[in-house]
């Protein structure tokens, strides 16, 4: 089933000196004549930093752009909630950063398992990038002086981090999507909200368009363009459990992959150690607390088992600052697989708080002692009233209780140097891609990623595809549109015509339980195994036992998360799937099967420094997939283990 | 089946909710019971339990807006017992917990009404008036290219404060649905606000006022009325000083505003 076939991956990376090697491609890239770029049509899904940065830029160079958001107004889009901040090597602060050792930290932080040209690339535009958004107006936090400031952020030894109080993602959002809708006011961009992308249209195996429902009439519609744009977001919701949005979710790539697109390292997921632990049954989404917090909060249990008593009660010496005791030298600042894998350790082991025993303490106490209470809002003030709304509990009197909840997905869409996908015309930008991050995203870097696709890197790469190849003037009467939509109309039709007695939340939060237990943080070959059995028993059940009421033809938004789950069930097969075959600790995910004496995390480079790209090769009872792998080499970072010892 | 003595330690609530089939149909509210509602659980988490309830009933569950749950997209959008987003201050709908109600309590669900924000369907309207407002000004009209160095316009720090405190609008539209006159001036104020206070708004700073209060006359939003209901039903504590920054500004715009040569397309 997985038996690795002909490459078919090339990455086109260029070659030569690594820090020319974004400017010596643009050059060779052939540029779209400014006069035939408004014949040609781009049509973008998903209005996060990836997909508004994009629409606007590529409509500020002329191209005809039509954009699909699946809200009433593009402003919602995911991106809107991250909060902490986003990188740039600007070396303000002269720390000792720059590109290069931007570079070098997301090279090391993925854990050997990104591509060298494309973190180069990355680190190059993360300074103009803080230009451009300055410039739309974003106000990032200033020093009394009036310049921009910094802060460290998950585990960086420099101050890159730019931020907007405690809405950073809110704010790069709005600029995008203000000059996003000063190109719909000029009527460069056509708008169309509310639209969820249900298929991908290939032609002659070119991506030439979409089938998108309209949500509040169900209508059923096609989309013709040139090129097709993915800025779809990551899958974490995978889990029903995760920091991300309600609407956040897989169909756009997934069905992007069934018509032949390659996914890329399925199973790299990120855990995020501070998030609010869950309350109870009826919990539908996590929120995170801004790693910025372990800046200044210590993270401890009580040092021995079962300690029920109320914190303040717990004398220092029977507490364990576990991350500053086994890690001195990072202290609370270790990357966040590490803190996310020894919170579950310490509850794992009896040691976790609160009523459940599944949370850790991060404590603002010394930090309040040391620079007084006004400092600690100042910083913190707004998570600090997010974290007493949802808990009742005031973290300046109280710990917090934390505890780790997936935030993001490293996998997505295989896509080459220029964000394409391995069907030509389709491209994939900001979570949605397999992504610069390799196994391990460092904090701060999504966003950076997102605008940096966005802003910087389709504008110059899309125009190969346009001023490359023919493309013949397709229609949204061409046949495969019929055939796209058939198949679409037929899903949903099944989808309301099952009349079980399960509800899709239902199966949805069977699934979620299923992939944290058995494809989560900490993976081993047994709960592998089992786990792609359940999740196969579970797809049969879904389609035999789904209960959906109401009909297509109106605002249903049972139907719509029906559509999501499926998809996520396939997902989550190929996930485990992509897991299993990966029998090293790397990055976010530990392997049990691969670690040192000492417990941590072993990685095998030797036979797995490698993009896993999986092809998808068939449906059934066990759908299956051909295993294509893209070699990683790397020329300027050496590769090393991880130590944060 | 009305809110008995079964209380297993949860809520039991009463809830008559705005249903409305789409645009065209008349709404009206039916009346729900919902029993052990924990106290910790949101106020959408609750609505959740109540449409799997209707499903398991055969009732067609309750549509309403909602994607981040915490506070920042702007989408969740109901008025409940009469107010925007419930009784707790600077609390969107999706942050507001249940431990705010008693057992036994009776709670009116509603949805946004302004004449600017048609009914979709039971609970959810339709708010792209506010995107046709910003399309047509609330931005900084700078291409995606190479722009100055970012530390090269330094920005006092209370200015850059005052802009972000303004540019924390989520575009919720509560401020309109809190307003007698459905005045959409606190969310308008707040954008002015955060582009005329920074020196990258200022080039654009008259046609953008002039432009974005046409079109939030054009899309039907009533006049201020100086009642000030928009900042107590406020999220995120927009504060009613952006609607006197609009005054000013629109009031320094138009007496000095040229007729535009080229604004007859729309900028
Ligand atoms: C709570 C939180 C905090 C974070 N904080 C930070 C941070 O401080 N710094 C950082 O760098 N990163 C952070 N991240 C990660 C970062 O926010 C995301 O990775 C990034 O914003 C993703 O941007 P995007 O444009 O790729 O996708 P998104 O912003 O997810 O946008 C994609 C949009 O497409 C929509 N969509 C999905 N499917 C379809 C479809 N079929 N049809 C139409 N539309 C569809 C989605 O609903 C979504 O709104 C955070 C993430 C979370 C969850
Ligand atoms: S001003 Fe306040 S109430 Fe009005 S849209 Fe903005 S956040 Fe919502
Ligand atoms: S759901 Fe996002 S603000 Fe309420």
């Amino acid at each position: 089933m997985t038996t690795p076939t002909t490459p078919i991956l090339d990455s086109k990376c260029p070659t030569g000196p690594m820090s020319e090697r974004w400017s010596k491609h643009r050059f060779e890239l052939k540029l779209v004549n400014p006069a035939n770029k408004r014949k040609f049509h781009v049509l973008v899904v998903g209005t996060g930093l990836a997909g508004a940065s994009a629409a606007a830029s590529l409509a500020e160079l002329g191209y005809k752009v039509t954009v699909l958001c699946i809200h009433d107004t593009p402003r919602r889009a995911h991106s809107i909630a991250a909060q902490g901040g986003i990188n740039g090597a600007k070396n303000y602060p002269n720390d000792g950063d720059s590109v290069r050792r931007l570079f070098y930290d997301t090279v090391k932080g993925g854990d050997y398992r990104a591509r060298e040209s494309n973190v180069h690339r990355l680190a190059e535009v993360s300074t103009s990038i803080i230009d451009q958004c300055v410039a739309q107006g974003v106000p990032f936090a200033r020093e009394y002086g009036g310049l921009l400031d910094n802060r460290s952020f998950g585990g960086a030894q420099v101050s890159r981090t730019f931020y907007a109080r405690g809405q950073t993602g809110q704010q790069l959002l709005l600029g995008a999507y203000q000059s996003m809708m000063r190109q719909v006011g000029l009527g460069k961009i056509t708008l169309h909200a509310r639209r969820e992308m249900l298929d991908l249209v290939v032609v002659d195996g070119v991506a030439r368009g979409v089938i998108a429902r309209e949500l509040t009439t169900g209508a059923i519609e096609r989309y013709a363009a040139d090129a097709v744009l993915l800025a779809t977001g990551g899958y974490g919701n995978v889990f029903f459990l995760s920091t991300n949005a309600k609407f956040s979710n897989t169909t756009a790539i997934w069905r992007a992959h069934k018509r032949g697109a390659l996914f890329g390292n399925p199973c790299f997921t990120q855990i995020h150690p501070t998030c609010i632990p869950v309350s109870g049954s009826y919990q539908s989404k996590l929120t995170l607390m801004s790693e910025s917090l372990r800046n200044d909060g210590r993270v401890w249990v009580p040092k021995s088992k079962g300690d029920r008593r109320s914190p303040d009660l717990i004398p220092e010496a029977e507490r364990d600052y576990y991350l500053e005791r086994i890690y001195p030298s990072f202290g609370n600042l270790v990357p966040r697989d590490i803190a996310s894998r020894r919170a579950k350790e310490m509850a794992d082991a009896g040691r976790g708080v609160g009523e459940s025993g599944m949370a850790v303490y991060l404590d603002f106490r010394d930090a309040i002692a040391r620079d007084g209470a006004a400092r600690i809002r100042e910083r913190y003030g707004n998570l600090f009233q997010m974290y007493e709304r949802i808990t009742a509990d005031d973290p300046y009197k109280v710990p917090m209780r934390i505890y780790p909840a997936v935030h993001y997905t490293m996998g997505g869409l295989w896509v080459d140097y220029n964000l394409e996908s391995t069907i030509p015309g389709l491209f994939v930008l900001g979570e949605a891609n397999f992504s610069d991050h390799g196994a391990n995203r460092l904090g701060a870097s999504a966003l950076m990623q997102g605008l940096a696709d966005g802003y910087f890197v389709i504008p110059a790469t899309i125009g190969s595809h346009f001023a490359g190849r023919k493309l013949g003037a397709v229609s949204t009467d061409h046949p495969s549109f019929a055939a796209a939509e058939r198949d679409v109309q037929g899903r949903v039709g099944k989808l309301l015509s099952i009349d079980g007695k399960r509800s899709a939340d239902d199966f949805h939060r069977e699934l979620g339980l299923v992939m944290w237990n058995q494809c989560g943080m900490a993976r081993s070959e047994k709960g592998l195994k089992s786990a792609l059995a359940t999740i196969r028993g579970l797809r049969a059940e879904f389609w035999q036992n789904l209960r959906v009421l109401g009909s297509g033809e109106e605002l249903n938004r049972e139907l719509e998360k029906a559509g999501r789950v499926a998809d996520f069930i396939e997902l989550a097969e190929l996930m485990v799937i992509d897991a299993e075959h990966r029998r090293e600790s790397c990055g976010g995910h530990f392997r049990e099967e691969s670690q040192t004496p000492e417990g941590e995390a072993l990685r095998d480079d030797a036979n797995y420094a490698y993009v896993a790209a999986w092809q998808h090769a068939g449906d059934g009872p066990a759908m299956s997939w051909n295993l294509h792998k893209e070699p990683l080499t790397f020329e300027e970072v050496k590769l090393t283990q991880r130590s944060y010892k | 089946m009305s809110g008995g003595h079964d209380n297993h330690g949860g809520l039991n609530l009463t809830l008559h909710v705005w249903r409305q089939k789409n645009r065209e149909a008349e709404g009206h509210f039916e009346t729900y019971s919902l029993h052990g509602i924990s106290e910790h659980c949101s106020f959408l988490e609750m609505l959740d339990q109540l449409n799997e309830q209707l499903l398991r009933e055969g009732r067609e569950p309750v549509a309403f807006d909602h994607d981040c749950r915490e506070g920042i997209c702007g989408s969740c959008s109901l008025v409940i017992n009469g107010q925007a987003h419930g009784p707790d201050r600077e609390t969107a709908t999706c942050q507001l917990h249940m431990r705010r109600f008693h057992d036994g309590e009776t709670i009116y669900i509603e949805p946004f009404r302004a004449k600017a924000f048609p009914i979709v369907r039971d609970l959810v309207c339709d708010r792209s008036a506010f995107d046709r407002i910003i399309a047509r000004g609330g931005f900084v009209s700078v291409n995606t290219g190479s722009p100055q160095d970012a530390n090269a316009i330094p920005i006092p720090k209370e200015n850059a404060d005052l802009a972000m405190d303004a540019a924390a609008c989520i575009g919720c539209g509560a401020c309109v649905a809190a307003c007698p006159n459905a005045a959409a001036m606190l969310f308008v104020g707040a954008k002015i606000s955060h582009l005329s206070l920074l020196p990258q708004g200022q080039p654009e700073r008259r046609r953008r006022v002039l432009a974005m209060v046409e079109q939030m006359d054009k899309e039907g939003f009533g006049n201020c009325g100086n009642i000030y209901e928009c900042e107590a039903a406020c999220p995120k504590g927009i504060s009613v000083e952006n609607i006197a920054r609009l005054n000013k500004e629109y009031l320094g715009a138009s007496l000095t505003a040229r007729p535009e040569k080229e604004s007859a397309g729309g900028f």
